[in-house]
């Protein structure tokens, strides 16, 4: 044949979630990109996270801009709400998708072009707005769809599959969401699901703006030697500090585990999630300090990843801007059209 | 229908060793429908040639030569061995036809060319393997038939008639490709994960090494047939972790070498190599053209 498809085999082995789908239903279209490359591996990870957390797929609206990682959305949750943005503009169109439907999952999906280079203005602002979404960013530090130059997350002296080596600092996600406020900072990588699959269901549970940054690496233009963002290297250079075990709100089950090393945070729906302290000296809590230890590390060239930074206090966008608890489609009419009378009293509070 | 009762002795190997006549009784029927047993008989071999027969009045045959207990007389199919089809019949032809070949050429019987198994990749190019990988997970087409009462009146019709262009192109599709060996070489894997990730019944696993029950824990799907052995790879070179695969969910669709991005995962066609005696008188004009140089 001249393309491939997956075939669809649902067999007597293959276990089904509380809604009694399987994980077939959670998978999309087949994938385009090359073989190999880590993007597939969170697109596996974002499914197996979907499946396991029992979301109406219904109920999820995936977001992303453009590059290889913004190609993925369609690999998964084939019946899902989707929309592919201009590139890096993404954050904008999610706003306006949790403005008008607050029930709605948002699962955006992005890159390190696309986030740090185009998107950054757009990125930021979404930190700021603690817009409630899931967003993923998956970092290669390479623009993969445009024949390999160094996007903004190259390291300083990694090299170029032509041997050209880079000489501007990155720009690491991670701790720019931290500074710029976010609530929620992971960083994963793609050859780590026992890592990742927990962190996107957490951060997808998480109320407000959650980020995972995941070293994805490009197989094709960024997976030589003298790059610090391939197979060998990340999993050489990475350090997991901060585990975290998510455990969803079922009545009946309680959880042990051993005070001191495990950190337990309650998030608004109930869930809660046990983080385990790989590293004795890192507090998940404050964001100086994290800040502070994930730049030591970088010196000394380890790549910290886990679940970083969590703030489970503070209001998302809704909550900051006071908004109806509806989603707006189920507004009746008078509530969405309040009518002549109020838009002028409105009017009058400006003059 | 009346019918004889027997008592019937068995010996060890489990094989009647006698049997006799203890009672009669008979069986109210409709209808009786008469299938017809044949035996072995070698009344025309003089019994003082040289060839043994054992207790059933059959050959003694050399499992591996077909040959009798007298040099140069062979045995194949019914005769040899009682009752087999007509495949295993084939099979003893050419077994038979080795031993004659070296019966007279002179040479040792027991000295057989050793089977084999060859692989090829099927490998063609980028989305293109010599076999039809497309599996079609559907079910099993239903093979239309002779209306029944037409079977009644003809009894020699032919029942089945065969499947129409479009089942038929179905039917193939599910063929599970079982003579397409997935061959997986450990030292080329950079643990992408795009093999896991893209297979469709989720039979493999990149897990850290140990014992089997360890391993079974890790397994992305439980193990339905659980006498049946797991492939576990060698150490990878990255993480010294291994891949395992569940060869009972396989489906050889291929996916996995079509995804991996260092060829660790290759599709490859299995050849079962028999040896007939066309291939010892190969080798043996092979030792002639030998001896001649050397001569």
């Amino acid at each position: 044949m001249t393309s491939i498809v997956k075939p669809r085999i649902v067999h007597r082995g293959l276990s089904r979630n509380r809604l009694g789908l399987t994980i077939r239903d959670y998978e999309g279209g087949m994938s385009t990109l090359c073989a190999g490359c880590g993007h597939d591996s969170v697109t596996a990870a974002i499914i197996q996270a979907l499946f396991e957390l029992a979301v109406p797929p219904h109920r999820v609206a995936k977001m992303s801009g453009i590059g290889c990682s913004s190609k993925t959305p369609a690999y998964f949750l084939g019946a899902s709400h989707s929309f592919n943005a201009v590139h890096g503009r993404m954050p904008c169109i999610a706003t306006g998708a949790a403005a008008a439907n607050r029930e709605l999952y948002l699962l955006g999906v992005s890159g390190d072009g696309d986030s740090l280079s185009i998107g950054l203005g757009q990125f930021a602002h979404a930190v700021r707005r603690n817009l409630d979404m899931l967003y993923i960013i998956e970092n290669n530090g390479v623009y993969g769809l445009t024949k390999g130059q160094f996007s903004a997350s190259a390291d300083i002296g990694t090299a170029a599959k032509r041997g050209e080596v880079n000489e501007q600092p990155p720009i690491d996600p991670v701790q720019l969401t931290m500074a710029l406020g976010g609530t929620f900072v992971a960083r994963s990588f793609s050859g780590d699901k026992d890592q990742l699959v927990p962190l996107i269901k957490a951060g997808m549970r998480h109320e407000g703006f959650a980020v995972i940054d995941v070293l994805s690496p490009c197989v094709t233009f960024n997976d030589h030697e003298a790059s610090t963002k391939s197979y060998a290297y990340t999993r050489e250079h990475s350090h997991e500090v901060m585990h975290a075990d998510f455990v969803p709100p079922m009545p009946g089950i309680t959880v042990s585990y051993d005070e001191g090393e495990v950190v337990p945070i309650t998030m608004h729906d109930g869930s809660r999630l046990l983080l385990r302290k790989v590293s004795d000296d890192y507090d998940p809590h404050s964001r100086g300090a994290a800040i502070e230890y994930i730049r030591t590390q970088q010196r000394k060239g380890e790549v910290v990843t886990g679940l970083l930074f969590v703030d489970e206090s503070r209001p998302d966008m809704h909550g900051i801007n006071a908004t109806t608890g509806m989603p707006l489609n189920e507004l009746a009419f008078r509530g969405l059209c309040p009518g002549k009378r109020r838009l002028a009293s409105l009017q009058r509070r400006y003059r | 229908m009346s019918c004889d009762v027997l008592e019937v002795d068995f010996d060890a190997r489990g094989a009647i060793a006698s049997s006799g006549v203890v009672d009669e009784t008979t069986i109210p029927c409709d209808d009786v429908v008469l299938a017809i047993g044949q035996e072995n008989a070698f009344p025309w071999v003089e019994r003082d040639i040289g060839i043994e027969f054992d207790n059933w009045n059959v050959p003694v045959v050399d499992p591996t030569t077909f040959e009798s207990t007298r040099k140069g007389v062979f045995f194949g199919g019914d005769a040899a061995f009682g009752p087999k089809n007509i495949i295993w019949a084939v099979e003893h032809g050419h077994q038979a036809a080795i031993s004659i070949h070296k019966y007279c050429q002179g040479a040792n019987l027991s000295d057989r060319l050793p089977r084999g198994v060859n692989l090829t990749t099927a490998k063609m190019g980028i989305h293109e393997w010599s076999y039809s990988n497309d599996y079609d997970p559907a079910g099993r087409r239903i093979m239309p038939h002779v209306d029944l009462k037409k079977r009644f009146r003809k009894l020699n019709i032919e029942v089945e008639l065969g499947f129409s262009a479009e089942d038929a192109a179905t039917e193939v599709e599910r063929c599970l490709n079982c003579d397409l060996q997935t061959v997986f070489s450990a030292g080329l894997c950079i643990e992408c994960d795009a093999c896991i990730d893209v297979c469709p019944v989720d039979c493999l696993t990149i897990t850290p090494n140990g014992d089997q029950k360890t391993i079974e824990a890790n397994l992305k799907t439980a193990r339905l047939e659980p006498e049946q052995e797991l492939y576990v790879s060698g150490p990878l070179k990255h993480t010294n972790r291994v891949m395992v695969k569940d060869e009972n969910l396989c489906v050889h669709c291929g996916l996995c070498a079509e995804r991996c991005p260092t060829g660790a995962w290759d599709m490859q066609k299995s050849t079962v190599v028999i040896p007939y005696a066309i291939d010892e008188a190969e080798r043996d004009e092979q030792l002639c053209r030998e001896t001649r140089k050397a001569g």
